[in-house]
């Protein structure tokens, strides 16, 4: 029997108060594979990963993490959000600590190792992403792509199995994005399973192995990049990707 | 290294324009301090003259601003300060410690905890709205009226009328700072893997303190005035040592001497408040304009 994928999502629902925004939405991403997800505004890319991550409470369906069933009522979120790493949109580093503290929170809060060690493990991740000298500055004194790349620092400290990435280049200028986008390239190029939110088609095309397309609480195309975005089939995908060639996105 | 002497560089010579410019400033500055002063003095002038010239300025001068009057009373308006100062430390301590206590109630989660959170609410709905003044008569003259076997003395009876009433006015304080702290930084430490507790501890309640440690200096500010309270139960703090002095002579000066401490007691609680105010303030606008 082969290992079963690392994320897979069965009909999963989500409703806030009547206002569906995921309907029946089926998902999965194997090992080491890196999944895109586009889709317009509003579309409920950033609602699907916290779904992931536990931060909102499904309202029907299945998520299953390895196989487990992480959706049960009877597991306890706090031991399965060790095992995903998630970075936010914008500003989520803790601003009243240094990036070192921020990186170190929660190998010693949680999993109770000393602070020696975990300093000595956050700041070799610290020198891969280039950020060793900024390890004892306040995030506020970090530029937009530093702090970023803080963040996906702390999301990998738990040594995840599923990384969730939710427009991590969105709040950046243009120059900024390229550092980013590197960190991410390495992190897939070393094995890391990623579901990654975005509205950048640059980027999707770059690290994707595949892209879906959310539209209307569900999939409605998924394939390579090249084909989603090059030739999409849906007539719904050529409009959406146009409205982004016409803002000049792509 | 300065800008003008720049290997390479030619030496930096301000422009015609710029001196124009900075001589423009340094006469406007000046002009503005002479105008400050001028103005000054005459509101000054103008007050003297209207107090000291009134009718009745003979008579209060000599009840309450006695020279000989002042320095009689204030050995013992002094010793009574002595008091007030320590019951401010203490009822300050124990006031902040509640408040603090009173706002983590109020964030707990769970049914278990549903009496503490209906307590916590109904103790701050109940002493913020309550006449400090009625909780201290019910406190020192209510409670040893019980006649308990191991009662407090007054003293301490006033003091605790002082933490619970400025305890449900700081535990709001620490509450809508708990509340300030924007729920995205909730999710991030949830998404490490903390509990909502343990992120409470690390993430939330660190930020929210700093955010309100500028109102809640102001409500100790607020507390060391309210301490004078602890007069009307008994106690001889520094309103009860002048109010003592001025029934001997008939005037009123102890008060003045009284209020003149309580002031000077203030100044450095207000300086210490004001520069923590300016300072956050600052950093809070250098965070939005990140
Ligand atoms: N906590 C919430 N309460 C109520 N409605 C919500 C909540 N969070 C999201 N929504 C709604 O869910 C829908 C999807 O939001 P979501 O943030 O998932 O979109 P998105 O695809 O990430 O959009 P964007 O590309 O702009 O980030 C929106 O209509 C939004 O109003
Ligand atoms: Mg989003």
């Amino acid at each position: 029997m082969s290992a079963p994928p690392v994320l897979e999502c069965a009909a999963v629902r989500k409703e806030f108060r009547g206002n569906l925004v995921l309907r029946d939405l089926d998902l999965t991403v194997a090992e080491h594979e890196v999944v895109v997800l586009i889709g317009a505004s509003g579309s409920g890319k950033s609602t699907l990963l916290r779904c992931v991550n536990l931060l909102e409470p499904v309202s029907d369906g299945s998520i299953r993490l390895d196989g487990e069933h992480i959706t049960d009522p009877a597991v306890d979120p706090d031991r399965v959000r060790r095992r995903i790493g998630m970075v936010f949109q914008g500003y989520n580093l803790f601003p009243h600590m240094t990036v070192l503290d921020n990186i170190t929170l929660a190998p010693r809060r949680v999993h109770g190792r000393a602070r020696a060690e975990a300093e000595a493990q956050a700041m070799g991740l610290l020198e891969r992403v280039g950020l060793a000298d900024k390890a004892k500055e306040f995030p506020d004194r970090l530029s937009g792509g530093q702090q970023q790349r803080a963040a996906v620092v702390r999301a990998l400290v738990n040594a995840p199995r599923l990384l969730l990435l939710d427009e991590v280049t969105s709040a950046l200028d243009p120059e900024l994005v390229g550092e980013v986008l590197d960190l991410i390239r390495t992190l897939r190029d070393d094995g890391m399973t990623m579901l990654i939110a975005t509205h950048e088609m640059g980027f999707a095309r770059q690290v994707a192995d595949r892209v879906c397309f959310l539209h209307d609480g569900a999939i409605l195309e998924q394939g390579p990049p090249e084909r989603v975005l090059g030739e999409p089939a849906e007539p719904r995908t050529r409009q959406f990707l146009q409205r982004i060639i016409d803002a000049g996105r792509l | 290294m300065t800008e003008a002497d720049r290997p390479g560089g030619e030496v930096y010579r301000p422009s015609e324009l710029q001196l124009r410019r900075e001589r423009h400033h340094r006469r406007q500055t000046r002009r503005s301090v002479l105008v400050a002063a001028a103005s000054t003095a005459v509101v000054g002038v103008l007050l003297v003259v209207a107090v000291t010239g009134s009718p009745g300025w003979e008579r209060v001068h000599e009840t309450f601003f006695d020279p000989e009057e002042a320095w009689r009373a204030l050995p013992e308006v002094f010793t009574g300060l002595l008091l007030n100062i320590r019951l401010l430390l203490f009822c300050a301590a124990g006031a902040l410690l509640l408040g603090l206590v009173i706002a983590l109630l109020r964030t707990l989660r769970g049914p278990v905890f549903f009496p503490l959170r209906a307590l916590a609410v109904s103790y701050t709905y109940g002493f913020r709205g309550a006449p400090l003044i009625i909780v201290l008569y019910l406190m020192t003259f209510g409670v040893p009226g019980l006649r308990l076997e191991g009662t407090p003395s007054v003293l301490v009876l006033g003091g605790i009328a002082l933490v619970l009433t400025y305890g449900a006015y700081i535990a709001e304080v620490f509450r809508a700072g708990i509340e300030s702290v924007h729920p995205s930084q909730l999710a991030a430490a949830r998404s490490l893997g903390l509990s909502y507790r343990k992120s409470m501890r690390f993430v939330v309640l660190p930020q929210a303190v700093r955010r309100v440690t500028p109102p809640l200096l102001n409500d100790m500010v607020a507390l060391q005035k309210d301490v004078g309270l602890i007069s009307l139960a008994g106690p001889i703090d520094a309103i009860r040592a002048a109010q003592i002095a001025t029934a001997q002579s008939y005037n009123f000066t102890p008060y003045i001497v009284a209020g003149v401490l309580f002031v000077l007691m203030a100044i450095p609680l207000v300086a210490v408040t004001d520069w923590v105010t300016t300072r956050a303030a600052r950093r809070q606008s250098a965070e939005g304009a990140r």
